[in-house]
Formats: structure tokens, sequence, C-alpha cells
């Protein structure tokens, strides 16, 4: 059997096709149109038409797309919803959407805090208000079509939460779309709601393109294959998953980018370099999962409490600008000449020098027409290089945990204007195919579950409360799709709980696991 | 006199992430509270503490508790009411006016909300000029007040006022309550009259956090010529270290996240190492083993690129951090100050170092 992944990029959507063992097939990268869902078609069919292979042995297809972040920061073809909280009489004092902005928040038709909710220790804050959720729902008949639950505490006890969402359902009809925030977000009500409304706001979208990619996968004869879609996290979700849960779909490019490196180059603890034309991302990868940011995730002006992966971006690429200043010294970027580089770098017969053609100067690589810049002296040269250096060793070294030297990976096409050698590096490789570590990043990724509560100490011994939480993170892996024999756990958080006088720790776990076939 | 509204509190929200020295919360939470209260009821009125009348109650606002609950559950709402009969009952005596105990941290915000929601003006003061750990941990102490009466309600409506012997029960007391009702309460301390209020506060506070605030902002727009020296010049700071986060030694004893953090020197500071000692806030800095700042001064790492200020709960390895020192409220470095909130007070054996001493004639690397 084979497996499909598609990676939709800011500038290029890549497909690429494997084969059991995971070895590349096919593998086409094409310039991403507006319309991104033929830009998806025209690869896949593009990849399958170059592999030509039955087209029924393909098993799994897994994309990684943007619509959905499209859709948010575009503010496009939201659906109206309304928004229910479950809390009072705590977080009135902040109603929902407090700080966002007007336009997105014109998708939300109705709103209301309702009784419930639970304490952090699990111990009932107030009974949930059934009559007032009831009354809700009424209204909200003929008018929207999808609602955001959330509720205090949801991810210590959910139980209000999907009471609520049965209610819902028994009010407006089975065919009400329904989010609750438990499912969604972790700890923090105001991030976690945030991320729980443009949940339900994208379920149109959502269900639109994983339809249509569904859709165009039969029509292409690939009548087998299961459709996965990736997340944030670097791992898997259903289709049926990501049309409840579209917004785990959000920001994926970066991290299939980086776990498609780290599989091509046999990696799993590095530091990748992925040098376009005007930037160049730098990014970890930890036991094969890339490190996440310390920072909650905005979205379109909507601060949720989404971890992204830490991604260090600098403005240094192929078609960075050389100059020579007055007083001699040579400075690189951070201006570009970016995907005009064709035309208006020196070796392909333009007139400004950028740092590919410092890179076929020095003879580190051969490209264009060589004699076109033979002459930049090579006092200029070897100048340019050093800021070169100077900017790419400072950015390794930002993203390094401790002073030990790491293994390094390059990818991207600009990569070619870096030297060698790094200081910081223990190695640094060049996999074949880098172009295309994106769209295999999809196609590998793993599924995963978690586990997040806070847990007292003094009641439960750590040991046991860990071993515990360890097993019902397994547990979620294995129900999101993982086969159980490779499930590990490949995240551990314990923080205790600050200016809080007991024992109490926050604690998340995370595991992952191969799919199961 | 002069009005709070949605930008002075963006501003004075991430000024008060600074003056939170690594503790005090994320004042996000707060600032929605506060966005909330002023959204459904208008802007506040700051006052200037010279203008509050001798014998005017002024009152101030704070939570207690774990800021992961509040970023869970928040405010009420009607929490700041009930206060307010709880204490103008107590005294038979209407409340001039609220003001913040803490200008540091997720504190800075709530007395916002609660003047907005009961139409009080705000003073521009707190107690401390920056977050502290304990209670009895402001200039009113030296002053000799109370804490108590004190005031503390929850969300569901349970409330108490309680009066104690010394400060240390008080917090034992408010501790227990706040356990009880589920990790965070709304709180009424150190009431006081406007004769105390001008003799020991820290004046301004609310203005000066505001234009921390507000240059953070405007230099993370990337205008500056050298923004490094702007923002220590905006600040009124003093450079102390720069360097990467290479490790977090973390433990938690009695409610207080104690730690250490060790940063490996950048740039001008590279091949040396540095650490910070906390208790929910930084206490000591220190540089290749020689103390260079100690608490009472503040000490604040921030962003190296956009200088937002890092929490001691959001250390992160590999993040590279400026260190920089600001001066404390002057009574602070009193004898009866330092007693109360000096370097040996938090257990450390040294004597406090003033953080301009350190980098005064040429100490400092910039």
């Amino acid at each position: 059997m084979y497996r499909l992944g598609i990676d939709v990029g800011g500038t290029n959507t890549d497909a690429v096709l494997l084969d059991e063992s995971l070895r590349v097939v096919a593998m086409v990268k094409k310039p991403t149109s507006d319309d991104v869902q033929q830009g998806i078609v025209d690869a896949a069919q593009e990849v399958l038409d170059m592999a030509g292979i039955d087209r029924s042995r393909i098993g799994q297809a897994m994309l990684g797309t943007t619509q959905c972040t499209n859709a948010i920061v575009e503010r496009k073809n939201l659906a109206p919803i309304a928004v229910l909280r479950i809390g009072a009489p705590a977080t009135v004092g902040i109603p929902p959407m407090t700080d966002w902005a007007e336009d997105i928040k014109k998708t939300v038709v109705a709103e209301a805090i309702i009784g419930g909710g639970c304490e952090h220790d699990g111990k009932e804050l107030a009974p949930l208000d059934e009559e007032a959720a009831r009354k809700f729902f009424a209204s909200l008949a003929g008018r929207v079509e999808s609602v955001a639950i959330s509720s205090v505490f949801s991810p210590v006890r959910n139980d209000h939460e999907v009471r609520a969402a049965k209610i819902c359902r028994e009010v407006l009809g089975d065919d009400i779309h329904v989010s609750i925030s438990s499912e969604i977000g972790s700890m923090g009500l105001v991030e976690r709601e945030n991320a729980t409304i443009l949940n339900s706001a994208l379920y149109k979208v959502a269900s639109r393109f994983t339809t249509g990619f569904a859709r165009s996968l039969t029509a292409l004869g690939a009548t087998e294959a299961d459709i996965y879609l990736s997340q944030n996290d670097g791992t898997l979700m259903t289709m049926e998953h990501a049309q409840r849960y579209p917004i785990l779909t959000i920001a994926c490019g970066p991290t299939n980018s980086i776990r498609g490196a780290s599989y091509l180059s046999r990696r799993q603890d590095a530091l990748i370099i992925d040098v376009g034309g005007t930037t160049t991302d730098l990014g970890v990868i930890i036991n094969g999962f890339p490190r996440e940011s310390g920072v909650a995730a905005t979205i379109g002006g909507v601060r949720t409490n989404f971890r992204m992966p830490d991604v260090l971006t600098i403005g240094l690429g192929g078609g960075s600008i050389v100059r020579l200043r007055d007083d001699g010294t040579v400075t690189v970027g951070p201006d570009s000449v970016g995907s005009a580089i064709t035309e208006k770098a020196l070796i392909f017969g333009g007139d400004t020098i950028t740092a590919t053609d410092i890179a076929v100067r020095l003879g580190m690589y051969d490209l264009g027409d060589k004699t076109r810049v033979a002459g930049i002296s090579d006092s200029l040269a070897q100048k340019a290089l050093a800021v070169i250096r100077e900017l790419i060793e400072d950015a390794l070294d930002a993203m390094k945990v401790s002073s030990a030297d790491v293994d390094v990976i390059l990818v991207g096409g600009g990569s070619i204007i870096l030297p060698e050698k790094l200081a910081g590096a223990k190695s640094v490789s060049k996999p074949q195919l880098f172009g295309t570590a994106n769209a295999i990043g999809a196609a590998i990724s793993k599924v995963s579950g978690t586990y997040e509560k806070l847990i007292d100490y003094n009641k439960i011994p750590r040991e046991e409360a860990l071993a515990r939480a360890k097993e019902e993170a397994i547990q979620a892996a294995v129900a999101a799709g993982a086969a159980r024999e490779t499930v590990e756990i490949v995240e551990v958080e314990d923080v205790p709980l600050a200016y809080y006088a007991g024992n109490t720790n926050r604690v998340k776990i995370k595991a992952a696991g191969d799919l199961a076939t | 006199m002069r009005q709070i509204g949605f930008e002075e509190i963006e501003n004075i929200a991430l000024g008060a992430a600074l003056l939170g020295a690594g503790g005090g919360g994320d004042p996000y939470v707060g600032k929605l509270v506060a966005l909330g209260a002023v959204r459904e009821h208008g802007p506040v009125t700051l006052v200037d503490p010279e203008d509050v009348p001798d014998e005017a109650l002024v009152v101030p606002i704070a939570m207690m508790g774990a800021p992961t609950v509040l970023s869970e559950k928040a405010i009420g709402g009607k929490e700041y009411q009930t206060l307010y009969d709880m204490v103008s009952q107590f005294y038979s005596q209407e409340i001039y006016a609220f003001m913040p105990i803490e200008a540091g941290g997720v504190n800075s915000m709530l007395p916002i909300a609660a003047a907005a929601r009961l139409g009080l003006p705000l003073v521009d003061a707190d107690g401390m000029g920056r977050a502290f750990p304990e209670l009895q941990m402001v200039t009113f102490t030296i002053g000799g007040l109370s804490a108590t009466p004190m005031a503390l309600t929850d969300e569901k409506g349970n409330s108490v006022i309680f009066e104690t012997i010394t400060n240390k029960w008080t917090e034992e007391l408010a501790r227990a309550v706040t356990m009880s009702c589920g990790g965070s309460v709304s709180v009424c301390l150190y009431a006081m009259e406007g004769k105390m209020l001008k003799k020991y506060a820290v004046k301004n506070i609310l203005t000066r956090s505001e234009r921390l605030g507000r240059a953070i902002r405007d230099l993370g727009k990337g205008s500056a010529e050298r923004p490094e020296e702007a923002f220590i010049a905006a600040i009124d700071g003093f450079k102390l270290f720069k360097g990467k986060i290479a490790d977090v030694l973390r433990e938690t004893r009695a409610g207080f996240n104690f730690g250490k953090i060790v940063l490996e020197g950048i740039g001008p500071y590279r091949g040396q190492e540095a650490w910070v000692e906390f208790q929910n806030e930084n206490l000591i800095a220190s540089v290749e083993g020689k103390p260079v700042a100690t608490v009472p001064d503040l000490i604040c790492l921030v962003d190296t690129e956009t200088f937002i200020p890092v929490t001691t709960d959001a250390l992160k390895y590999g993040k590279r951090v400026l260190v920089v020192g600001l001066k404390c409220f002057d009574l602070w470095r009193t004898p009866k100050g330092l007693e109360l909130v000096g370097p040996r007070y938090f257990g450390y054996d040294i004597d406090y170092i003033p953080v301009e001493e350190h980098t005064k004639g040429g100490g400092c690397n910039v």
C-alpha cells in the first residue's frame, strides 16, 4: 500500500507519494494558487500521474492545509454561531470575546453565561442551570448552525459541557454542530473558549474542504484511501475528527517541515535550518517532535492556548541582497529579491548581488553563469560569507538549549548559501529530497493523545498519579487511531501551581504512536 | 485627574508585567477583567494621592490565590460590591476610592475593574511599587498599619471579614479561606485614611506603569535605532546581564515556587554565567557568582527582541533575555524596609546592594 502526503504552504503546495517502507516514489512542487482546493487537486493529480501506480493501492492520504487559518485571518466563510459559557457566578466579569476585534466578533450572533462549572479539584462550583441552557438553545432555532460550549475547569471535569451539548441537540436537532471546549483546548478559560468559538465558526469551511478532498481523491482513482489531516502538534487526525475539530489543523506547516526533515535525515533530536528565498526558519526536534513555543498562539488577532512549534525566523535567504557600505562593511539582507531571483541575481543575468551569487563566486555551489560573478572581489565575497555565518550561527545559538553542540539538518532551496561547517554544530547534514520535507512530514506523521489535569499530590502519590495519567494519554492516542504497541510517551509536563499552598501540580502528558492500519 | 480607558489599560498591563519582577502572575486575565468592566461601565477616574482628603477612606483591592485558578474562574463581577458593603459597613463610612495594593502583575488590573463597576475613583498609588509574595510586605506596614480588618469574598458569594493579632495570622487565615473557596478570592485589606496614604504610599505608580508599558509597545514597533539602549533609558533601568536561559531549577515549598535561573552570557557577556534566584518574584541576580542586584530592587527578565517581560512561570530553556534592574521605592531602602523585604528576610545571607551601585563607574557592560 502507498501513502500520499500533501502540504499546502504559503508559497508552494507539495505532494509526495511514499511506498510501504516510506520510500519516496514521486514528488511534485506547485505554486499555491488562490484557489487552495484546486492547487491540492492539481498537485495530487500530478504526483499520481508521475508515479504511475495502481491508485486503488493508496491506503492513506494525509493533508496539511492552510484553509482554516486563511478563513480566520481573512474572516471568510465563517459560519454564524452561538456561544454558551457555563460558569456563573464565576467568570461573568469577563464576557466572551472581551478583546476580540469587531469584524470577527460579528460571527457570533448570540451569547450567554449560565450557572455551572467546577473548581480546580473537581468539586462543583455551581449546579448546571439546565433550564437556562434549554431556553438559550431554543432562542437560537433557525439562526445558527453551530454552537460553542465552554465550562469552567472543564479540562478537570467536563460533565456540564457534555450535558449541555446533549441538551443542545435535543432542542436544535442532531444536525447542529456542537463544539465543547474540553475537547479542544487546555487550561485557561478565555483562550480555550476562544479556540472553541473559532472551531465552531470553521465547521462549514472544514466540512467543505475535507469532503472536497475526499471527492477529488475518489475521482483520481484513489478509492481506498483513508483521509487524515495534519495538526499543529505534528500528529494526525481522521477526516471525521477534523470536521469536528477543524481548529486543530491550523499552523501545521512548520511542524510538517521540521518532522519531514527529521525523518529524511533519520534523526530524532536535531536542529533544523530551513533556508528559503527571503527568510530562514530554525526549529528544534526533540524525540521526533517539534519543540513547542512557550507563547500562546494568536490566530487572526484571537488569543488561543495552542502551542505552536518554536520557530525562529531570520531575514536571510538565497535571494538576500548583498551590499558594500561606504565604510567598507558588508551587509546581507534582510531585504531580498525573493522569487525574482531568477531574473535579478548576477548569475541569472541580473544586476543585484545576492547571497546565492556569493555562494557561486566562492565555489560553494555550481549554478547559473559563473563568469558573471567573477567580478566580485574576494574580499567582498569573504566578508559577505562572514556576515551570513554570523547571522546563522547566532540564530543557531539562540535555539540551542545548552552550550553542547547539536546535530544540524539543512533543508530548503536557499541552503546552498550556508558554509559547510557551523560553530555550535556537531554535524551538518543535508538530506536528499530536502525540497519536499513538509509533504513527507505530513505523510509520516503519528497520531497522539493528550492528558491534562491538576493533580493534588497530597491525595494521590506522585508516582501513582503520573502512571495513571500516562495510561490515560496512551488510551487517548489509541482512541485517535494509533496502534497500541507503537504508542510512546513523548512529552511530560509537571508544573507546580504558583501562589498556592497545596501540593497541586498541573500535569500534561502527550502520547503518540503510528497509525493502526 | 484623568481617565483610564482601553488604551491606558493595555499599557498599564504591560508595565505591570515588568513591575511584577518575574512574579505577580500574567496580567492578561486581569486586563480582560478591567476591559470588561470599562466596556460595561465606562472609563475610570484616576486621582492623584495628594488630592485625596485626609479623612477619606481609601481601600486597596486585590486577588489572592493561584493565577492558574484565576485564569479559569476570572471574576464574577459582584465581588467588588460585596467587598464595598462589608468594608463601608465595618467603618460606618463610605469608601472614597479604591487603589491597588500591588502594582506588579495581575493585581494591578483588578482595582481598575472594581472602580469601574462601582463608579469610584482609583488612586494613582500602591503599597509596593512592584509585586511581593506576602501580605505584610507593604509600605503601610512600616507606617504601623494592620492588614486587617480584611474582607474576602469568592465569586459564589461566600464572604468573611476578619481581624487578627498579627499579619502572620492574617496570612494564615487568608490562605486557608482561599483554599476552601476554590483557590482564588477577591480581597480588601489595609483600608486607610487619606493621610496614611499620602505619607506611605508609592505614589503615581499607575502612571509609571503606563509609561513603562507604552515604552515597551513603542519599541516593539521596531523603529528605534538602538532599541536596547532606548529600552534601558525609557524604563530608567540598569542593564545587569544578557544571556540565554540554560537551566531552570524549581521546587515548591509551602505554596511558593523557589528556583534558580541559570543564564549563559551572549553578546558582550559571552563566556560569563549569571543566576537569578526567585521565590515567585526574582530576588537575587548574580554574575559570575557575585551578587549584582538584590530584592527589594526589581530584577526583571525581558525578551531581547520585544522587551516583553518574562514571568517565572513562563521560563523556557533557550530563551534569550535581558536582565534589567529597577530601583525600588525609597522607603524599602531604609532599615525598616529592608527588615521587611530585604534579602535576609528571604533567607539569603547577603546585604542589600542598591542596583545603581554595581553598574556605577564602568562596572556596567553596555
